[in-house]
């Protein structure tokens, strides 16, 4: 008879062999549905790698499409280290860039220095607060939050559609429902030829680590992830650290709306997030929730995107097959993790008895 | 005129009776499937699909149904055989579906359901019952699709409360270590009743394909195997509150466009955030109430290892 | 009851049955017998094996070796199914209803029979075997409006209607009221006279000797007797339950000055299903004492020490420490007063530890936010885990070690140390040498004689009454969350603590020995 049996402890080496078995397995079904597709897997891969880093146009349009993941991975790590399971991260992103616009399209000609920060103000507020609302009823009510801040998405998403038809509506865009650009003030400015998002993903990444490494609220934080009986017995404050943490979640999503709005956009539309929002979820728990990782797993899997994108052209590949693969990759390491956690043991039953 | 706005309700609802009714059966087993939007979709495309190739409703409609049962059979196996994140492994399976439904779909947007399968959906009415006034035309002058819809509700809600399998899948969503004590075979039930929500997403995306819209068109579900989830919910997890919840978020769905028709300028824009809102308030309202008969299966969302202690 | 009929027929019979959980040896070749029309009650503390050998009846752990006979067949039960199908019906002390369904429906889940549920013929049946047994029950009652004896109803009801012929009872008392305990015998005899072997689990003796017709009593894995009921004593009961004393020669410190530091008075905690789990319970701690806490497991003192510490809701009662009361204040303003509680529970995780990070940072889990600034300071908390490791003789690679890698016995230490360390003003400390070597256990004790002598008051709930007997100036004995004595434990015998235990109070031990 099999018995299942939970393990101790795995050695990082074996866990890490683990997951690189999962992701091979995962290619190789994916090479298969290229070799039906008619193509070799082999020259797919290798230009889905071209069209990542093959020139440094593109290069830098992988690491353009790897700052929201890893900023919004970043939040949305913060709010399942508490097992809060936020899904909402798009509407938090909407929101976030919702509040960056009001600052961009109400004091355009306040200087860039003023203006820009003012916009990651109301990028970090809009999707702090949206992320609050949520994390007040889970704590009071107990209401669950993954479809809360799943509406919330939707809530979102519809809200700036109405900006967009009605009181944000451009005049000079011709019956389109478009919001108006921003002004060059509300312009995220260039660093070594991408937009400085960039330079606020890395900062965010070691204050985060910081944060969660080093200070007493990030201690409590890893205390209550762990057991929230343990964090009372410690004397935490559980109700009042989780709404602070999940607000900073959602600030954190905010203020990758803010980003996008002002540096790739250069306004606000419904398509602002890219669905990164949900992509984010899945690279933030690939990289178990820790910083260093979230950088990677977010390189690789804009890497993913940008080179399916590059290869649509090349081989009438869709950008649907980038879809298809991450759900692969995903199924497989969920799989894998199961080996992480329990070994199996096949027990030959001790006595030979009828029954 | 308020006739045909319900008429037209009940058809917008029908696909998100079904997605309803498969996640019911999944959550009364204990389990959250996020990935209905994926389940419908691949249903929705295979469906469409194998229309195209066999001009067959049946197949077709096989064919929907296999493909969910696919998609639902991943996450089986992937959350009770391997006991992965629930959670994640929804999003995965949303995220697959999509995917794949927008590649198989390639190439097919414009094309027509055939014409045998559009008229083996034509509208029938019943004899008799769609004479009865203003209900008669409401309820009962649909498609085969719809009707089946009634039927698959009205059984699941014999099944879930007149039966002894309804009664065991109940046991086991409420309390698994009681049921596994005793001798419900827990993995079986959880197997068969998530399989069968896929199946129902299946379906409830090939009428989205077949019969609603009824070209191809990428993202045709537009979210509302997001909605089902939510509305399992406000259906407190009893399909016969089905008839309640998808026929008024059908309504809800259509109604901003009506009222636009009728010069009513209330935004519509309000209209569409309508389900959504509502479905915040449901949620919330029921966390307050926290009484016992509205809450959701105990296990929802928790494992089941029988030698932990 | 004895008529000249045959020998009843032997229902269960184990032979060596054994089961190991790791190194711990739960049950060591059992031999058990229970026979038709008998009630058989299993004696023993925590620890000595009863659950486990239940479980094995039951169909829920495996053996290791031995075998199971019933109705004299061999049987090997893969699943608790298996053992229903034999007849057996095990009922739990944790009921395993499911609260928002009727009585009806809890008792006829997972049965097959026809398709659908609420005939009138099934209905009947079950009607029939209530009324067969002298059941009262309500049919249509949801569980979540039930009281705990009607609960219990249902889960009899459940083996019942299975045709189980052998009736297994966990602790059956333990959430009952007097009355519902009386309703419960007299079905219990009633289950007899149809013709059913009952085995109840139980720790009770008087109860033991109200109903049973047998006695088995386990120590520490073994069967230490079986004794027909009627030919034994309350003395001898609890003799084979706790075994002869032991010298385990620890250090017992006297200190003389003693004054009042906590004063407890008519403390009475309720759970969330507004069950007392500690009734009206009054006892003072003196300094340089230390007051032992002994029990049943589950007769309240975890919720005691939580209570203490703040972190259990106070029902009625006051808790004074130094003449201020604490009840109503927040666990941290309780740990800065200077009051520590560790509490090791039975699987020794989950309280006090974080599994998944180190040495260092499990430490600083009560006093991290003593540092000034915003940030962990995590270098003094170094020096001080490599102190506790050191004092302690903690067996680790280092300081920055994940805890969840060290052996359960130095993850006690470490808990302890970092109490310790803490220079308590009042030291409460469950089960902490639970699994721990001799070396270290001493090591433990050392520390608590040093603590006393410093004048520190300690609350020490054990389970081995030796170690309570010589580390322990007195000792409280609870049982089902009241307090039957407190004792001088230089006047007191082993076996006066197991009637305590058992629920005796002193003064009927008083009659008892007149």
């Amino acid at each position: 008879m099999i018995q299942i049996v939970k393990k101790g402890e795995t050695s990082k080496k074996k866990k890490i062999l683990i997951h690189i078995s999962a992701l091979s397995f995962a290619l190789l079904t994916a090479s298969l549905f290229i070799l039906i597709m008619g193509h070799s897997p082999l020259k797919v891969y290798l230009s889905m790698i071209q069209g990542a880093f093959g020139t440094s146009y593109r290069l830098s349009e992988t690491i353009v499409k790897t700052i929201p993941l890893v900023i919004t991975s970043l939040g949305i790590a913060l709010a399942f280290r508490m097992k809060f399971w936020n899904i909402g991260a798009e509407g938090q992103i909407i929101m976030g860039a919702f509040g960056a616009s009001w600052f961009a399209l109400s004091y355009p000609h306040l200087p860039s220095w003023i203006l820009l920060p003012l916009m990651a103000l109301g990028g970090l507020i809009g999707g702090g607060l949206w992320a609050l609302i949520p994390a007040f009823f889970r704590a009071r009510f107990r209401t669950n939050e993954t479809i809360f801040t799943l509406m919330l998405n939707y809530i979102a998403l519809k809200w700036i559609t109405y900006l967009q038809n009605g009181p944000w509506k451009d005049p000079g865009a011709l019956g389109f429902p478009k919001i108006p650009n921003f002004h060059e003030h509300a312009v995220l400015p260039r660093l070594f030829g991408i937009h400085i998002g960039w330079l606020i993903a890395l900062v965010l990444v070691a204050l985060s680590a910081l944060f969660i490494n080093r200070t007493k609220k990030g201690y409590e934080i890893q205390v209550i992830g762990e057991s929230e009986n343990t964090a009372r017995y410690a004397g935490i404050n559980v109700p009042g650290t989780i709404l602070t943490t999940i607000f900073l979640s959602g600030a954190l999503c905010g203020l990758t709306g803010m980003i996008e709005a002002s540096a790739i956009n250069k306004t606000l539309s419904v398509e602002i997030t890219g669905g990164v929002g949900y992509t984010a979820i899945i690279t933030a728990w690939l990289a178990n929730l820790k910083e260093p990782l979230i950088i990677v797993v977010s390189f690789l899997f804009a890497a993913m995107i940008q080179g399916s994108s590059y290869i649509q052209m090349a081989f009438q590949i869709p950008q649907s097959a980038a879809e298809i693969l991450q759900g692969l990759i995903l199924f497989f390491v969920l799989g894998s993790e199961f080996f992480i956690r329990y070994r199996i043991h096949i027990r030959r039953n001790p006595v030979k008895g009828v029954s | 005129m308020l006739a045909s706005f319900l008429h037209a309700a009940v058809i917008a609802g029908t696909p998100l009776s079904f997605a309803i009714l498969g996640e019911i059966l999944t959550e009364r087993a204990g389990k959250l499937n996020l990935g209905v939007e994926g389940l419908m979709l691949m249903g929705a495309v295979i469906g469409f699909k194998t229309a195209l190739l066999t001009s067959n409703p049946f197949l077709a409609l096989s064919g929907a149904a296999l493909a969910g049962a696919a998609g639902a059979l991943i996450f089986a196996f992937l959350t009770v055989t391997l006991r992965s994140n629930q959670v994640v492994t929804g999003l995965a399976l949303t995220i697959f579906g999509t995917g794949f439904a927008s590649f198989a779909g390639q190439g097919l947007a414009g094309f027509v359901v055939p014409e045998q399968v559009k008229s083996f959906f034509h509208p029938l009415p019943l004899p008799l019952l769609s004479r009865i006034p203003f209900l008669g035309d409401v309820l009962f002058n649909h498609s085969i699709f719809v009707y089946a819809g009634y039927f698959v509700v009205i059984a699941a809600y014999f099944y879930l409360y007149k039966t002894h399998f309804g009664l065991n899948l109940r046991a086991v969503g409420e309390n698994t270590a009681a049921a596994d004590a005793a001798g419900i075979n827990i993995t079986k039930y959880k197997f068969v009743h998530i399989l069968a929500g896929g199946v129902l997403a299946g379906l409830g995306g090939a009428f989205l394909s077949l019969v609603y819209v009824p070209t191809w068109q990428d993202n045709i579900t537009t979210g509302r195997g997001w909605i089902a989830v939510a509305l399992v919910i406000f259906c407190k997890w009893n399909p016969i509150r089905i008839f309640i919840g998808a026929f008024l978020f059908g309504g809800l769905d259509i109604i901003g466009f009506r009222l636009q028709g009728l010069n009513i300028h209330i935004s519509q824009y309000f209209f569409d955030m309508l389900p959504y809102i509502v479905t915040v308030l449901i949620l919330i309202m029921m966390s307050v109430k926290d009484s016992k008969e509205s809450s959701p299966p105990a296990e929802l969302g928790r494992p089941y290892f029988r030698e932990d202690k | 009851m004895s008529h000249t009929s045959p020998p009843s027929e032997t229902l269960i019979k184990t032979k060596n049955l054994t089961k190991r959980f790791g190194r711990v040896l739960a049950n060591d070749a059992i031999n058990f017998k229970v026979k038709r029309g008998e009630i058989y009650a299993l004696l023993g503390e925590n620890g000595a094996g009863k659950s486990t050998l239940m479980n094995m009846l039951s169909g829920v752990y495996t053996p290791d070796e031995g075998e199971i006979r019933v109705h004299g067949k061999r049987v090997f039960f893969r699943s608790p199914e298996d053992s229903i199908r034999c007849g057996i019906g095990m009922i739990y002390q944790h009921f395993k209803l499911i609260e928002v369904m009727t009585a009806l429906e809890n008792i006829i889940i997972g049965h097959r029979e026809n398709l659908f549920v609420t005939t009138p013929k099934i209905r009947r049946r079950v009607l029939e075997i209530a009324r067969r047994y002298g059941l009262p029950l309500d049919p249509d009652k949801k569980v979540y409006d039930m009281s705990v004896g009607e609960k219990q109803t249902v889960e009899i009801m459940k083996v019942l209607y299975r045709g189980a012929d052998i009736l297994i009872l966990d602790e059956p008392t333990a959430v009952l009221t007097p009355q519902e305990i009386k309703n419960l015998f007299a079905i219990l005899r009633r289950m007899k006279e149809e013709g059913c072997g009952v085995i109840i689990i139980t720790h009770k003796l008087h109860e033991v000797m109200e109903i049973s017709d047998w006695v088995t009593v386990l120590r520490k894995g073994q069967n230490v007797g079986s004794v027909k009921t009627s030919e034994t004593s309350y003395k001898q009961l609890a003799d084979l339950m706790v075994g002869r004393s032991l010298d385990l020669s620890i250090e017992h410190v006297h200190i003389e000055e003693k004054t009042p530091v906590l004063e407890v008075r008519g403390l009475t905690l309720t759970d969330h299903e507004h069950v007392k789990k500690i009734d009206s319970v009054s006892f003072t701690l003196f300094s340089g004492e230390v007051l032992g806490v002994a029990g049943i497991s589950g007769s309240g003192q975890k919720e005691l020490c939580e209570a203490l510490a703040g972190l259990y809701p106070v029902h009625a009662g006051k808790i004074f420490y130094k003449g201020e009361n604490i009840v109503g204040l927040s666990s941290r303003e309780i740990i800065d007063k200077g009051i520590t509680m560790s509490f090791i529970p039975e699987d020794r995780l989950g309280m006090g530890l974080v599994a998944s990070m180190d040495l260092t940072d499990n430490v600083i889990l009560k006093d991290y936010y003593r540092s000034p600034g915003p940030f962990v300071d995590r270098k003094s908390a170094q020096e001080k885990t490599i102190k506790i490791i050191e004092d302690f003789n903690i067996q680790t690679p280092g300081p920055h070690h994940p805890v969840k890698l060290l052996s359960g016995g130095n993850i006690q230490k470490v808990l302890l140390g970092r109490e310790i360390m803490s220079r308590p003003h009042l030291l409460i400390t469950a089960y902490p040498t639970r699994g721990l070597d001799i070396a270290s256990s001493y090591l433990i004790y050392d520390y608590i004689n040093r603590e006393k002598k410093k004048g520190t008051p300690i609350l020490y709930v054990g389970e081995d009454l030796d170690v309570l007997l010589e580390l322990c100036d007195r000792i409280m004995v609870l049982c089902d969350g009241k307090v039957t004595g407190v004792v001088d434990t230089d006047e007191t015998t082993k076996e006066t603590l197991g009637l305590l235990m058992a629920g005796e109070t002193l003064e009927s031990i008083e009659r008892m020995n007149a």
